[in-house]
């Protein structure tokens, strides 16, 4: 029981730099003053409502909209044909396709735009919507991507000249194809597997939505929008929209969750902005659960088939195949040089002799999409595939899936690593790291436990993951997002008072760069992080980026402002040594001030060396007043965080329903701003690791019928289905960031669902023979796999 | 139609059509954006507020069925500008990101501790239970749990206090 | 937020109230109580009632669980967290609580009632297999009077029971009898869903024999599957891990679960013998007070 002695008190421990320091964010959300989209009331404001197709693929025949025009307070009802006069009835996809704003000629997924109504308030708007007759000649629909090539396959992209069949991307290769074959023909076992990564949702808790309010008389277009890359976004409503780029401010607000969610361009967004501009009054958007499920962008649908081979104990060889449904636009998110993102990383964590990956996507009547939820471009589903061969391959080989893995790993002194795939992985320790969660685990142990429960018919499965992957794209000279680089910039401007602002173009959506990156620049300059300003989400305010999304924040923002405070730190010393009346070489740094080598008593605390450099004094030769920099950072490489993970399931042997008793995760993310916030990041990722292990995904019948349209069936981890995570660390600095960090987000939702699925086979293989089940491991799939039936493929 | 709801302790009157669900009347309030809606479906809780001091999906009420019962939001959690043990728990405890989630499970908490103040200390899986009813997508639940064991010890020490 | 269509709305101040507005208004009229299976259905536009008739107010009328000598009577609008607190119920009928601790969620706990569950008739709701097992009867009113019926009777098919337009549902009634114990055991995607399947099962014993018995299942039928072999098959015998496994069989065959995205009818048909055995073993243990 708590007493007043051993209570436990708010901690004071306020570190400057690094260190767990509580979010300076919190302050408003914990009062329920958030700022977020559905928050802001704009005066004369009307709301937007999508009226979308029931049909999966359908020409449409007519369309009369004269009874919801008919509604009092609807004060206008758009179609494609309205769009189509503005230029707007199509938009660029980031993937260089295109996608219907509107549905004009056809519908081809359920949930698809077909009509924008707006009215005075949102109840009656979607009253109108309802009153809208929209006249559809069904088609047989595409829902197996597998069959989406097939000769009689309905052709979806009639819309695209030379189109001819459901192709969206041609086939992608990465490795050696004849150096694959030979790792193969040389090795002593081989295991084959066909592997699902089924289509699943981020699902943020917040939905997608935007207000449009466009200025007539002064040509401004004002955006709010919770978007994870608010500068692409007005690059591209600027080509779209035809208007100019300086006109046009995005301002983000408090975003609540993005996931890769809010990424893309949505056709509701083109239709609020067109809607404003040809209203001249700001035009509310804002989609329901429904509607996000249904039309927004999808994570995953990766249809695998991979061989792993291995030779005396060691793995040599991966081949992987890859059908990926894109759904009936191309609109996923990834460099342009690398149309199936980073998949190609499936070479993992090992040192093989060779490697061959192709992908192909192809067009099917479902949602669009499919670089989203925390997936790293690809890596998630990369991860996933080379973590369960090699479990898979342990089993075959009859070894501990950690020792194949030891046996395997890249050494440390491997590195820089170039693998088969062509990456360039700079640092590592694996084996230290894999031993570290081993010990948090007490593998030992576990696998004594699981003899003995399986003994008495109990049913307990140990899963291991081990993965690496590449994130914060990117360098310039190798990744572009519509010929946009994925450089980032941060300004810094210490004032007068010795406070600072910050501005960066990353862009949180709950990840507290507010505080993050405050640690930043107090660690290089020793501001404390209460009095710097980070500012962010305002197009207008923040330098040029590409956003928040791939764990690029700190790789690449985080690089910039290390840059920028380390400009600005160079700057003061100038100045100092100035104020000092000595040379610059004669003086030290030590967070917070410079001071003259040997005589640590003269110095210049950077509190007064801002006061200097805005007073009257003179400046040093050449140097104009004012203390701040600027940067934009290229990143010379992707960093590479990597991770251990160990998961412990228990199966009822007689329901099939498979708990989650641990999760053991150990990351190295190189240096931690923020241990808080890391570990943070760790546990909601792992919680969506378990929902797409477990429940989560998005299926449709024959008809193209979405079957999860809700939370009823779209089903999200509680409280309950997690377990108390248990974290550990270990610290391999990034040799080329600045701060030698690598960035965490994604890790977790990467590392996890294969150690959760390897675990529940590893339950099963003994007692009932199972060597393979996909995702979602409900109980129903988990019987049906102990019942020795596979599931058919889709 | 006419109805007066009691929101943190004062009258909001207002004309609205039956159909108005409660988490909209609460919303349209000035200064009452607290209380947030993420589904359609009753399932995800970032409507959670406390009608009579029990927690309360307030989307799938509607606005006139809470005539003569006291509505209780986020916004009333901070008295004179001292927060509420549980928001310094959250706070403490990084037991928000995004912070859409957090009003929800700031009143669920709330509650809970109403319920069990001067019981047997808190269990975890009592904890994880009286939020089960809520979804949060960025933090795992593990930092909430800390958070709201850490409120109710606060709290418990505080009587012991008195 | 999806929202509803408009329609006119009411507040009940008493039952005679809500019957004469029922006999008003006809089939185009719906009550409203915890209203969390009508308003989300309302807001899907699945159901658009012209008239919705609170009944909310009318909780001291409605809302009760009462212990006479041989009856408890639960009133209609009690809510599900009530249910699972009551330590009436729990000494007598363990099978609430049991089931409560899965129906939805604690926040949802505190608004749905049994009446709203026991008229939605989902099939895969539970406490709709709790009070078949049990043999309970439910109290429908209107302005004809009250009658009284039994679960066979009250659940017609799908989302269909006995209470017609212009009737109200007043009041659940469980006899009591000495040596009964009960349990309920259910099987989910996660928790808070609707289940895979679900079964209650409740024995009477008198010196070891079992005097009486009921199994009701949830979600393998197009209502709640009572099954009144196991009854005849548990009747008169001793408890045993083999009579509750044969009584299991029966379950597994009488029951006719569909596929859908909760799982394939074979092994929802799987976990009807399964559950029905577990629920078995407890229901019995707890008759001879044998556990908690």
């Amino acid at each position: 029981m708590a007493t007043v002695e051993n209570l436990p008190s708010p901690s004071t421990e306020r570190p400057i730099g690094f260190g767990r320091l509580k979010r300076k964010e919190d302050a408003r959300f914990i009062r329920g003053q958030g700022n977020y989209l559905d928050d802001i009331r704009l005066p004369g404001m009307v709301h937007g409502v999508i009226l979308r197709s029931p049909y999966a693929h359908a020409k449409i025949v007519s369309i009369d909209t004269s009874a919801a025009l008919a509604l009092p307070g609807v004060a206008a009802v758009i179609t494609a044909k309205d769009l189509e006069t503005l230029g707007l009835a199509w938009m660029p996809t980031i993937s260089y396709d295109t996608q219907a704003v509107l549905a004009g000629d056809k519908v081809r997924f359920q949930g698809q735009e077909v009509a924008f109504v707006i009215a005075t308030d949102e109840y009656i708007a979607r009253d109108a919507t309802a009153l809208i007759d929209v006249e559809y000649e069904p088609l047989p629909a595409v829902v197996n991507a597998r069959k989406a090539l097939d000769d009689d396959a309905p052709l979806i992209r009639d819309d695209k000249d030379g189109q001819v069949d459901n192709l969206a991307s041609p086939t992608w290769e990465a490795g050696d194809a004849a150096a694959t074959d030979t790792a193969f023909a040389e090795a002593d076992t081989i295991v084959t597997r066909d592997i699902i990564y089924p289509r699943c949702h981020p699902a943020p808790l917040e939905t997608c939505g935007m207000i449009a309010d466009f200025n007539p008389e002064t040509g401004q277009l004002d955006i709010y929008n919770g978007n994870q890359a608010p500068n692409a976004h007005r690059t591209v409503y600027a080509h779209v929209a035809g208007l100019a780029e300086h006109m046009i401010r995005i301002r983000c607000g408090d975003i609540g969750g993005g996931f890769g969610n809010k990424v893309p361009v949505y056709p509701g967004y083109v239709c609020a902005i067109a809607a404003s501009i040809v209203a001249g009054v700001p035009v509310k958007w804002i989609e329901d659960r429904s509607e996000n499920l249904m039309s927004t962008g999808f994570a995953r649908d990766y249809i695998m088939h991979s061989d792993i081979c291995a030779k005396d104990g060691k793995i040599t060889g991966l081949r992987v195949d890859v059908i990926a449904d894109h759904g009936a636009f191309d609109s996923t998110a990834q460099p342009t040089k690398f149309p199936a993102g980073f998949f190609h990383i499936c070479c993992g964590s090992y040192d093989l002799e060779a490697a061959h990956v192709r992908v192909k996507a192809v067009y099917t009547n479902k949602a669009p999409g499919g670089v989203a939820y925390r997936c790293s471009f690809r890596i998630t589903e990369a991860v996933y595939l080379v973590e369960r061969m090699v479990s898979a391959l342990a089993t075959e080989m009859g070894v501990d899936p950690i020792d194949l893995r030891m046996n395997s790993f890249i050494a440390p002194e491997q590195f820089p690593y170039v693998t088969t795939t062509g990456w360039t992985y700079d640092s590592g320790n694996y084996a230290e790291t894999m031993k570290v969660a081993m010990d948090i685990a007490g593998y030992e142990d576990l696998r004594r436990e699981q003899a003995e429960k399986r003994a008495r018919g109990e049913l307990m499965g140990i899963g291991v993951s081990f993965f690496t992957e590449g994130v914060g794209a990117g360098p310039r000279k190798h990744m572009d997002i519509l010929g946009l680089s994925m450089n980032d910039g941060a300004d810094l401007r210490v004032h007068p008072s010795g406070k600072a602002v910050v501005s960066i173009s990353a862009q949180t959506q709950g990840q507290g760069h507010e505080t993050t990156f405050a640690q930043i620049v107090a660690e290089e300059l020793g501001i404390p992080p209460e009095d710097v300003e980070v500012r962010h989400g305002d197009t207008d305010r923040t330098p040029y980026g590409l956003g928040t999304y791939g764990s690029r924040s700190t790789p690449v923002s985080g690089a910039a402002v290390a840059v920028v405070s380390r400009k600005v730190r160079d700057r003061a010393r100038l100045i100092a040594a100035q104020m000092l009346e000595t040379s610059p070489e004669d003086l030290a740094w030590e967070k917070g001030r410079w001071y003259v080598k040997g005589d640590p008593e003269q110095d210049a605390l950077i509190e007064d060396i801002s006061v200097y450099a805005y007073s009257g004094q003179p400046m040093p030769e050449g140097m104009e007043g004012g203390l701040d920099a600027q940067v934009i950072y290229d990143p010379p490489n992707l960093t590479y965080p990597y991770g251990a993970y160990i998961a412990v399931v228990d199966i009822d042997p007689d329901t099939a329903h498979v708990k989650v008793r641990r999760f053991i995760a150990v990351d190295d993310c190189g240096v931690r701003i923020n241990p808080m916030i890391v570990d943070g990041q760790i546990h909601g990722g792992l919680a969506e690791g378990i929902g797409i292990a477990l429940m989560e995904v998005i299926t449709f019948d024959e008809e193209g019928n979405c079957l999860n349209g809700s939370f009823m069936d779209y089903l999200i981890p509680t409280a309950l289905e997690c377990p108390d995570f248990e974290l550990g660390e270990t610290v391999t600095p990034c040799p080329h960031h600045p701060l030698g960090a690598k960035g965490v987000g994604e890790s977790p939702n990467v590392g996890s669902p294969p150690a959760i699925v390897s675990a529940i086979i590893d339950a099963l293989h003994e007692t009932h023979g199972v060597d393979h089940i996909d995702m979602p491991c409900t109980p129903a799939r988990v019987w049906a796999a102990m019942q020795g039936r596979p599931e058919p493929p889709q | 139609m006419h109805v007066t709801i009691t929101i943190n302790g004062q009258p909001v009157s207002r004309e609205i059509e039956p159909r108005l669900l409660l988490v909209h009347f609460i919303r349209d309030t000035p200064g009452l954006t607290g209380t947030h809606w993420g589904c359609d479906t009753s399932n995800c809780g970032a409507c959670v507020v406390l009608m009579d001091g029990k927690p309360l999906k307030s989307c799938t009420m509607l606005a006139v069925m809470a005539e003569g019962h006291e509505i209780r939001t986020v916004e009333s959690l901070e008295r004179d500008g001292v927060l509420d043990p549980i928001q310094e728990g959250f706070h403490e405890l990084h037991a928000l990101h995004c912070g859409f989630c957090t009003p929800g499970m700031l009143m669920t908490g709330r509650a809970l501790l109403d319920e069990r103040a001067g019981q047997t200390p808190l269990s975890e899986a009592e904890i994880r239970t009286a939020i089960s009813g809520a979804i949060c997508r960025c933090t795992g639940y593990k930092n909430i749990v800390a958070a709201i064991q850490w409120a109710a010890e606060h709290e418990a020490a505080q009587r012991q206090e008195v | 937020m999806q929202t509803p269509a408009p329609f006119e709305y009411e507040r009940a101040t008493s039952v005679e109230g809500v019957i004469a507005s029922l006999q008003r208004l006809g089939s185009e009229a719906r009550v409203i109580a915890g209203g969390h299976s009508l308003l989300p259905m309302m807001k899907l536009r699945l159901a658009n009632p012209e008239h919705l008739i609170d009944i909310n107010d009318l909780e001291p009328e409605l809302g009760y669980i009462r212990e006479l000598a041989d009856e408890i009577r639960i009133g209609a609008l009690t809510r599900h967290a009530a249910l699972m607190e009551s330590a009436t119920l729990a000494e007598h009928f363990p099978a609430f609580r049991d089931a409560e601790a899965v129906i939805a969620d604690p926040v949802v706990r505190n608004r749905g009632t049994i009446g709203g569950s026991l008229c939605q008739a989902d099939a895969a709701e539970d406490l709709s297999a709790v009070c078949t097992a049990l043999g309970a009867q439910v109290v429908i009113r209107n302005a004809e009077g009250e009658r009284v019926v039994g679960m066979d009777d009250f659940h017609i098919g799908p989302y269909m029971t006995a209470v017609g337009d212009g009737d109200l549902l007043t009041e659940v009634r469980l006899s009591l009898r000495p040596g009964g114990g009960s349990a309920h055991e259910k099987v989910e995607r996660r928790a808070g869903d609707w289940a895979i399947a679900a079964a209650t099962a409740a024995v009477w014993i008198d010196g070891g024999t079992i005097t009486d018995a009921g199994i009701a299942l949830s979600a393998v039928g197009p209502t709640t599957v009572h099954l009144p072999r196991a009854t005849e098959l548990l009747r008169g015998a001793t408890p045993s891990d083999e009579l509750f496994a044969q009584a299991g069989e029966i379950a597994a065959a009488d029951c006719s679960p569909v596929s859908d995205s909760r799982g394939p009818a074979d092994y929802k048909r799987h976990l009807a013998g399964v559950l029905t055995e577990r629920a078995l073993r407890r229901a019995s243990a707890r008759a001879l007070k044998q556990e908690a």
